[in-house]
């Protein structure tokens, strides 16, 4: 039982993990917590639901095709909204994505209605026994496809210039622009990548999930404790936090009671916080 | 080459530089030097574009530069080596020299520059897969001031590179800093050892509370009584 468990936990915790990572990103390179980021999963799920419903496009096999999609979006937002608060005072900063995310909420209950979906017919479905362990195809596409794209960001931004960039950028932003480095092209970049992450989420967990307007929050929520968990602005981090509530929240939904399952998240996101205050992997000053 | 025309600066509207104008001409060593506070630095950030002048003009090879930002800045060959090195210590020595020469897309060129750098400090060489954070002060220096030369610079602005060498360092660094300049470099030094920076500069001037008060050849500082009664303890 608890080896189901764990699988379980761990394939909901790599999911977890592609949605911190990006938010984890845009922290670390300009400072903003994107409250949106859970939205923006729930717009990438309706993204993949309206392909699917007219072009027939496959959730998980259009996923590099959404993420592309988001990406763009996360461009635009950022050069339309974001870059005007970044020298905004803190409250302005921190308030502008709370904004964007209510907005894109509402815009979603107005435009599609407060109605559950559900994809028919993705192309990932079944359930197969792994020895002991009872595995549902869909949430091991999810997660191997999560796993796939965290894999594909953290190579980028370690062996390519721009990532390179980026990374400088976050670790001193004025010693960056005397590199040469133009911030406010860099963050759209790395603002539209973090925006890629939730979308890439967000199509492969359309394949099995309901979508709905409000399906997006607890994504957020799970990815900003699971980002604190593991220190702020630390991708590496992120993901392994991530994979550890998705384990806390299977366990403690077994084994405690799923009305508690949340509750214990935040509860262990507190402890830890006390205990070590920059995160797992957190590194250096803020 | 360089041209600063009566400028002034300011943080948050608490001014921290009066009517400053200096000029540095090709080929030279020309150092700023100062008390602590006086506003050394914000010249510096003030010719490399990190702040902006209120009023007045920089010139640089013939460009009005005041308004570019700093990024821009950096490709027309002015090159600022920040105080307290700030290099990116969770990268590692060959990536933080990479960045350096981030403006250049030619990869011989920056193998070209890098092999300089390497000549210069070969320790650099050695270390280059060390993360940056765990290496010395001194050798944070070195990366510094290679990642600076990366950028292939024209006029290399240094501030305080000497700060918490220890004393044999800072000889080591100075006769580096007199290589760079036979390179063809022009430099900028900001230093508070200012007995050793007037005997290497061709000129030098003096700043007090964001003026400058003085200017002459090293030797004429060095004889000069304020400076001596000020800066070396004489
Ligand atoms: N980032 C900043 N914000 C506000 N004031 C600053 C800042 N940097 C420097 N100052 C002030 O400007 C003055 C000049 O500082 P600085 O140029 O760093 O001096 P120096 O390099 O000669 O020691 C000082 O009074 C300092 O307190
Ligand atoms: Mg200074």
């Amino acid at each position: 039982m608890i080896l189901q468990l764990l699988t379980g936990g761990v394939l909901l915790g790599c999911v977890y993990g592609l949605v911190s990572m990006g938010l984890s990103l845009i922290y670390g390179v300009m400072g903003i917590v994107n409250f949106a980021h859970g939205a923006l999963v729930m717009l990438a799920m309706y993204v993949s639901y309206w392909l699917n419903t007219y072009v027939s496009l496959d959730p998980v096999i259009g996923t590099p095709i959404i993420a592309l999609i988001m990406f763009g979006f996360g461009m635009i937002l950022y050069k339309l909204v974001i870059k005007r608060v970044l020298k905004g005072p803190f409250l302005a900063r921190m308030l502008v994505t709370f904004g964007l995310s209510i907005f894109f909420i509402n815009m979603a209950q107005f435009l599609w209605s407060p109605d559950y979906r559900n994809i028919q017919g993705a192309i990932s479905k079944g359930t197969f026994m792994l020895g002991s362990v009872f595995i549902e195809l869909p949430k091991l596409v999810a997660s191997v496809g999560s796993l796939i794209v965290a894999a594909l960001i953290y190579w980028f931004l370690r062996k390519t210039k721009t990532g390179l960039a980026i990374q400088a950028i976050s670790i001193d932003r004025s010693a960056a622009s005397l590199m040469g480095i133009n911030l406010e092209k860099l963050n759209a970049i790395a603002f539209g990548i973090g925006i890629a992450c939730a979308g890439a989420a967000g199509s492969l967990l359309a394949s099995y999930y309901y979508i709905f307007p409000d399906v997006g929050t607890m994504f957020g929520l799970v990815a900003l404790v699971a980002v604190a968990l593991g220190g702020f602005g630390s991708t590496e981090g992120a993901l392994i936090g991530a994979i550890l509530i998705g384990i806390i929240e299977t366990l403690g939904g077994f084994y405690i009671g799923p009305e508690y399952k949340y509750a214990l998240i935040f509860l262990s996101y507190v402890l830890i916080v006390i205990v070590r205050p920059k995160g797992l992997m957190g590194w250096g000053a803020d | 080459m360089l041209n600063v025309v009566k400028c002034n600066a300011a943080y948050d509207g608490v001014p921290a530089l009066v009517d400053v104008s200096f000029n540095i001409k090709e080929g030279e060593i020309v150092t700023l030097i100062g008390s602590n506070g006086t506003g050394k630095s914000t010249i510096a950030r003030l010719v490399s574009g990190l702040i902006k002048a209120s009023s007045g003009t920089i010139e640089f090879c013939g460009r009005r530069i005041e308004k570019l930002p700093a990024h821009e800045i950096v490709k027309l060959g002015l090159v600022h080596v920040p105080e307290g090195r700030h290099v990116f210590g969770k990268l590692n020595v060959k990536e933080n020299l990479l960045l350096g020469a981030y403006t250049t897309n030619d990869e011989a060129e920056v193998r070209k520059r890098l092999d300089l750098v390497y000549k210069l400090f070969p320790i650099l060489k050695e270390r280059m897969y060390q993360k940056s954070w765990s290496m010395s002060g001194g050798q944070q220096q070195m990366l510094a001031l290679g990642r600076g030369l990366m950028s292939n610079p024209k006029l290399l602005v240094l501030d305080e590179p000497s700060l918490g060498l220890m004393p044999v360092l800072c000889d080591e660094l100075f006769a580096a800093i007199k290589k760079i300049n036979e390179e063809g470099i022009t430099v900028m030094l900001i230093e508070q050892r200012v007995l050793e920076a007037l005997e290497l500069c061709d000129r030098g001037y003096v700043i007090q509370n964001g003026r400058i008060v003085m200017e002459g050849t090293g030797s004429e500082l060095i004889e000069s009584d304020t400076v001596k009664k000020a800066y070396l303890g004489m």
